[in-house]
């Protein structure tokens, strides 16, 4: 599922436009399972899962798997709707080098509500 | 507007429509009175009050006052009580109905138990008494990260499902439009200085009605927060608003008006 995103993000010519100065690898856990997602200049280039040894990325998002599915649900409940309602709530942990993230938030988090079934904006 | 606040000159972008009973409007943190633009062009609002909506001192048409570019602008609950009594004293306003979203829900809370008697009724929208911070707010306000573009990326999540594409992204652009570290002054007041958690049991509904009003979709003060707030003050009336959230009469006019006009009929009523 997680695969999906670099066609769907690709394939959003306004998204990758607001991304166009960003190029970065991040990670991103859902449970147990990781992946490392490419970015250059705001298309995303490569979605690989783990298990990694020596991962290398600039910022972790880490969540349980109950918690992203209602994230990536077609219409998520209130708490689970948005990258920051997660934070808040604290299940979602964002570590590492933020700056990449904040200064580029609103494309992660479109980005990731790619997911959603109906792929919807966030 | 050109008034003395906190002893220094300032000049107030002041906004307002009808006529009839005054319904002073406090915006959000980093926003404007724009958010109050839809109860100012509904006739349903206007032809009973008189809408007054003000841009806060370093907020929309609102300049920082002389000497603010070597200052850290900061929200305490005392400047913004000040504000709020000074403006309304300048208007001339006689017991105006307090409508005030997020810092304005919350200073609502401060100005029902300390001002009871210059209301004829408070609405607190998104009224929680205190809310942790969940972020490093340093973030808001530094060079490497953009202040507008990240002001809004923070509270676009706050906006309701429901919300029509055209009042969300209007909504999401007065946070781009904000100053730089306005947004993070203003939560100062609302995520350290304001919180009123221990005094909010202490509001006399007798003195003045209190209204809160939630959106079901806010995660910064949640309906469980405003239902627990309701709970401890007496005579409170509560309202969960569906489909809503942080920014319910900019966000979904249409949608909140619907919660708002059976409020205003019940303070009419009194």
């Amino acid at each position: 599922m997680i695969e999906a995103l670099k066609a769907r993000v690709n394939g959003d010519e306004a998204l990758v436009r607001r991304g166009r100065f960003l190029t970065t690898t991040f990670l991103l856990e859902v449970g147990q399972t990781g992946w490392l997602i490419s970015i250059f200049e705001g298309r995303v280039m490569s979605v690989t899962s783990g298990p990694f040894v020596t991962p290398s990325s600039s910022f972790a998002l880490r969540a349980p798997e109950q918690e992203w599915e209602k994230f990536w649900s077609s219409r998520p409940p209130p708490g689970s709707n948005d990258l920051m309602a997660l934070i808040k709530r604290r299940v979602l942990k964002a570590e590492g080098n933020l700056q990449i993230f904040m200064a580029n938030l609103r494309y992660f988090k479109e980005a990731l509500a790619k997911l959603r079934s109906a792929g919807e904006a966030a | 507007m050109h008034l003395d606040l906190f002893g220094r000159k300032h000049r107030i972008y002041v906004e307002e429509a009808g006529e009839g009973t005054p319904l002073l409007c406090l915006h959000t943190a980093g926003a404007d009175g724009r958010q109050y633009r839809a109860l100012m062009n509904d006739e349903r609002v206007t032809r009973r009050h008189r809408v007054i909506a003000f841009d806060m001192p370093w907020h929309g048409k609102s300049s920082p006052p002389s000497g603010w570019h070597n200052e850290e602008y900061q929200l305490t609950s005392a400047h913004y009580t000040t504000m709020i009594l000074d403006i309304m004293t300048a208007l001339e306003l006689d017991r105006p109905i307090l409508i005030g979203c997020s810092i304005g829900g919350r200073i609502a809370l401060h100005l029902a138990l300390e001002h009871p008697q210059a209301f004829r009724a408070i609405i607190g929208l998104q009224a929680g008494a205190h809310v942790d911070p969940y972020y490093d707010l340093n973030f808001l306000h530094r060079p490497d990260v953009h202040g507008g573009e990240v002001c809004a990326a923070i509270v676009s999540g706050l906006v309701g499902p429901d919300a029509p594409d055209a009042e969300r992204w209007e909504t999401l652009w007065h946070y781009m439009q904000g100053g730089p570290g306005v947004f993070k002054g203003d939560l100062y007041f609302y995520k350290l200085d304001g919180d009123i958690r221990g005094r909010v049991t202490q509001i006399d509904t007798s003195r003045c009605p209190l209204f809160l009003l939630s959106g079901e979709y806010d995660y910064s003060c949640t309906p469980e927060e405003t239902l627990a707030v309701a709970k401890s003050i007496p005579g409170s009336e509560v309202t969960i608003m569906k489909g809503l959230g942080h920014f319910p009469m900019s966000e979904n006019p249409q949608e909140f008006l619907k919660h708002l006009l059976p409020v205003l009929e019940k303070i009419k009523g009194r």
